[in-house]
């Protein structure tokens, strides 16, 4: 067994209570100690934040009840999360009642949604809180029997002695095991001891979902509700110069229209306080038809803004950022992007003499690689429901990281944060967007402005042109070859607006002599943010596609050059902070090659394609089949395998590699926003190009590497890869390589 | 504003609304019937998809003035207790994610079985394109959609 000393960590808490009417609660909160600022600050200092709190409540009547206390946006941790409570509490699964928490200020101090961190940053917390629960009912038991603890054993919720054929449920135990002291020493099971982890189960609010029952923030109602919409700039670069509301005033169900100032003059912004237009005309009406058609009355004028300040961080980390003026477009970004790689970058990395290995090529291959801004369109639009009252501030919001939040709330609605009040809905897809929550301020000012609860909504066009998109990116790799076919120095300049998504320390760093990584941005006024495995999905699908063509150039097998470069890694480890293990990496190297036949495929008339990445602490390779019809790629069978430790929930598992890989191929074939002077031009699903299911690959195969590593996460590590893998198939198929997402242009015009 | 009685899962209801009124907002707004999603507003995405005399259509695009007497069913009305088979499949291949998207993918579904029970992969891949998932459900889609076959041929 492992031991875990729940006094050993300075951020750990636990507190267990009786519950009114009986019973026993466990809560924990880890960080509870440290103010927000101090636990953020532990946070990006450490890579092993632990944020996440909970509560397990056991009733007299022995039922169970695991409260989930991290946003769900469909990764499936209100299942997987208190699978973990449950195998070291020793309970019956399938009588488990899991219930969402609530943003809770003084209880949870992090709700985290994000990073793929929940499985990393949680296995240790939530087992250790079951195993506590466990060990003090059974400490009860031991008690009332007058019977050492060791002749105890607990399952399926009740304990039982054995010698004297005793038996007890929890519940009945709970009120007497909530008097206990806590112990400080608590036992964890070993991995590959588990039980109930590792086993598939499903999703816990499966049957919610099926019916139609309200789970999102879209659903929410509330007696005396109102519906409110934002005008936003149609451009941007632009900001609100005046409006006339006199036509829409008149239009039935009409309340009021007005402006609010989203963020104050010189608010200095937290991590997740996005740019957003900060002067928005609002409509506030009885029906969310009455204020689309009321919305469309106001009369507005835009104008152009000039280059202004912004503020954001604290203390040493303080900035003053500068967003430019101009209506920029899509074809300028390239030509300014293409410019930037003609000029010096900031070296992030340099190992050997990579100048000298280039002069002395025999061959040179040099790839210039881009991709667009990218919406996330989840299929739930922004919605956010507030209630601000003189007692409460009342909101029901599909957040990742509510606590992020805070500062925001108080500042910018001027509530003191122990009247902040936050259902956390279930959301409608996330995937970054949901982490940057201005739009609860948005529909915090207009509850306060109409004095009533109100719920703003995002139509689908509101939705696609007012992102926090995936910035725009452009890289070049360099490959020097020497007369024996040997590859002798790397070269990769990149950036992108407003970011480079250059991971120097990553592979192939670290595997040759010669290296260099250089970074530029440009600065854009058009809102960025996270999206799924930030930079590395850009990346990611530069360096695999890049590896695939410098392998067929030296005439070597694709999958057999990266295990090559990873042994020589290994082996002899090129410079310093190489930030990936070649074990972990030719592992599932290995094993996507042995599942998927790599050797002989059995479809001989697909065409096939393999890539591999390490992000977020996992591993990840897939093998795409394709063929050509009618000039359209049509992906066939996918065989992927994933090292991300301990699979606590195989099923959920499957089901989010799965949609990574259907969410990748959609992106690179398909994605994409175009700007023209400022104007997102989609704005709606009849112009952008989502993958459906006629696009959708035949069959996935996923394979997991079975070890016993603590679990490294998994919701981004799956994604980054399958965009290369894709472009290396249909480069199979077509003879043609695609350096520029989405790869749909290139295809329609040939 | 006009008075429409509306005839809904085999109930009757009344609402006084804009002619012009999608049915999908009327749905959610007036009737509180909120398993029928907002995705596009403009029918390309599937969320608001309900049974229009069985056949499968989007609310959105539908506006209460042309409904008459033709019977709505939505999701809440697919099954007394979630128990029709494309629910069942649904829940035994462990379909959602995010979920948002699935009780319009269900409508479709279920009125891709009633006109087809024994649906190929290609009669699947036509009538569920105009559904999106932007979580990437669609190859657990199709396999419930043959479990539910399944289930309904024995």
């Amino acid at each position: 067994m492992e031991k875990s000393n729940n006094t050993h960590s300075r951020r750990s808490f636990l507190k267990v209570s009786s519950i009114t009417g009986g019973g026993m609660m466990i809560g924990f909160s880890w960080l509870a100690n440290l103010i927000p600022n101090e636990a953020m600050a532990a946070a990006v200092a450490s890579k092993d934040w632990i944020e996440l709190t909970g509560f397990i409540k056991i009733f007299p009547d022995n039922r169970i009840t695991i409260i989930s206390p991290n946003p769900e946006f469909g990764q499936n941790v209100m299942t997987s999360l208190p699978m973990m409570i449950a195998e070291e509490l020793e309970v019956d699964w399938s009588k488990i009642k899991v219930e969402q928490g609530d943003y809770d200020t003084p209880r949870f101090k992090r709700q985290f949604t994000g990073g793929s961190q929940a499985m990393r940053t949680t296995w240790k917390p939530l087992r250790t809180a079951g195993a506590t629960a466990r060990l003090m009912l059974l400490q009860a038991a031991a008690n009332e029997w007058n019977v050492p603890l060791a002749e105890l054993t607990a399952s399926n919720g009740f304990i039982n002695h054995k010698a004297t054929n005793k038996i007890v449920s929890y519940g009945a135990l709970a009120t007497a095991a909530s008097k206990l002291p806590t112990p400080e020493k608590i036992s964890l099971k070993k991995n590959g001891e588990f039980s109930l982890i590792g086993t598939p189960q499903k999703n816990v609010e499966g049957s919610k979902v099926v019916t139609g029952k309200s789970l999102f923030t879209m659903d929410y109602k509330h007696e005396g509700m109102l519906i409110a919409m934002a005008i936003r700039p149609t451009a941007f670069g632009m900001k609100l110069k005046t409006f006339d509301a006199t036509e829409a005033l008149k239009m039935p169900g009409i309340k009021d229209v007005f402006e609010i100032q989203v963020y104050k003059d010189g608010y200095v912004k937290a991590g997740f306080d996005t740019r957003t237009f900060n002067n928005l005309v609002v409509v506030v009406g009885n029906t969310t038809w009455e204020v689309m058609n009321a919305r469309k009355k106001v009369n507005i004028q835009w104008e152009a803004f000039q280059p202004y300040k912004e503020f954001a961080g604290a203390g040493n980390n303080k900035r003053e950022d500068t967003i430019p003026a101009g209506l920029e477009s899509t074809d300028e970004h390239l030509k300014q992007m293409y410019e930037k790689q003609q000029v010096q970058g900031k070296i992030l990395r340099k190992d050997g003499d990579p100048d000298a290995a280039f002069a002395k090529a025999k061959k040179v291959i040099e790839k210039t690689y881009s991709a667009p801004f990218l919406p996330h369109n989840t299929m739930e639009p922004i919605s956010c429901f507030a209630h601000i009252t003189d007692e409460r501030a009342f909101f029901v919001a599909p957040i990742q990281i509510p606590e992020m939040m805070k500062q925001s709330i108080t500042t910018n609605l001027d509530i003191p944060a122990e009247k902040i009040e936050m259902k956390l809905a279930r959301m409608g897809g996330g995937f970054g967007r949901r982490a940057y929550g201005h739009y609860i301020i948005e529909a915090g000012l207009i509850s306060k402005k109409m004095k009533a609860p109100i719920k703003l909504i995002y139509t689908r066009e509101d939705d696609m042109t007012n992102g926090v998109y995936r910035p725009s990116y452009m890289v070049t790799y360099k490959a020097a070859i020497d007369e024996k076919n040997n590859v002798t120095a790397i070269h990769i300049k990149g950036g992108g607006l407003p970011e480079n998504a250059i991971h120097e320390n990553r592979f192939p760093a670290g595997a040759f002599e010669n290296y260099l990584a250089e970074g530029w941005d440009i600065p854009t006024n058009i809102t960025i943010g996270a999206f799924r495995a930030p930079r590395s999905n850009f990346i990611a699908s530069a360096e695999q596609s890049f590896l695939d063509e410098l392998a067929e150039a030296i005439d070597k097998d694709p999958i057999d050059f990266r295990i090559e470069l990873l042994k020589k890694a290994k082996a002899n480890p090129i410079g310093k902070n190489n930030e990936y293990d070649a074990d972990r990496y030719i592992g599932v190297l290995e094993l996507v090659k042995e599942k998927s036949n790599w050797g002989s495929p059995k479809n001989k008339h697909a065409k096939r394609g393999v890539a591999a990445y390490f992000c977020h602490n996992s591993y990840a390779a897939h093998v795409l089949e394709l063929t050509m019809k009618d000039g359209q790629p049509v992906v066939g069978n996918i065989v992927s395998a994933l090292d991300c430790g301990v699979v606590v929930n195989p099923e959920g598992a499957k089901n989010m590699v799965e949609g990574a890989i259907v969410d990748g191929i959609g992106n690179v074939l398909f994605g994409g926003l175009r700007f023209e002077k400022g104007v997102p031009m989609q704005k709606n699903f009849n112009q952008y190009r989502m993958i459906r299911m006629k696009e959708a690959p035949k069959k996935i195969e996923i394979h997991f590497v079975q070890n016993n590593i603590d679990p490294t996460g998994l919701g981004e590590p799956p994604f980054p890869p399958i965009f290369a893998a894709f472009a290396n198939a249909l480069y199979k198929a077509t003879g043609k390589r695609h350096y520029h997402q989405p790869f749909i242009n290139d295809l329609n015009k040939s | 504003m006009a008075k429409y009685t509306l005839k809904i899962n085999s109930k009757k209801f009344e609402v006084d609304v804009d002619p012009n009124t999608p049915v999908l907002w009327v749905l959610r707004d007036h009737i509180n019937l909120i398993g029928t999603k907002y995705g596009c507003g403009v029918g390309s995405c599937g969320a608001c998809t309900i049974h229009l005399n069985g056949r499968a259509l989007r609310s959105c695009q539908l506006p209460v003035s042309a409904v008459g007497v033709q019977e709505i069913t939505t999701i809440e009305g697919l099954s007394e207790n979630g128990e029709h088979p494309v629910q069942k499949a649904w829940i035994e291949q462990d379909v959602a994610q995010c979920g948002y998207c699935q009780t319009g993918q269900i409508m479709t579904a279920a009125a891709l079985l009633k006109s087809k029970p024994n649906p190929t992969d290609e009669d699947i891949d036509s009538y569920m394109s105009g559904n999106i998932c932007r979580c990437g459900t669609y190859t657990r889609i199709r396999t419930a959609i043959k479990t539910a076959a399944k289930s309904t041929t024995k």
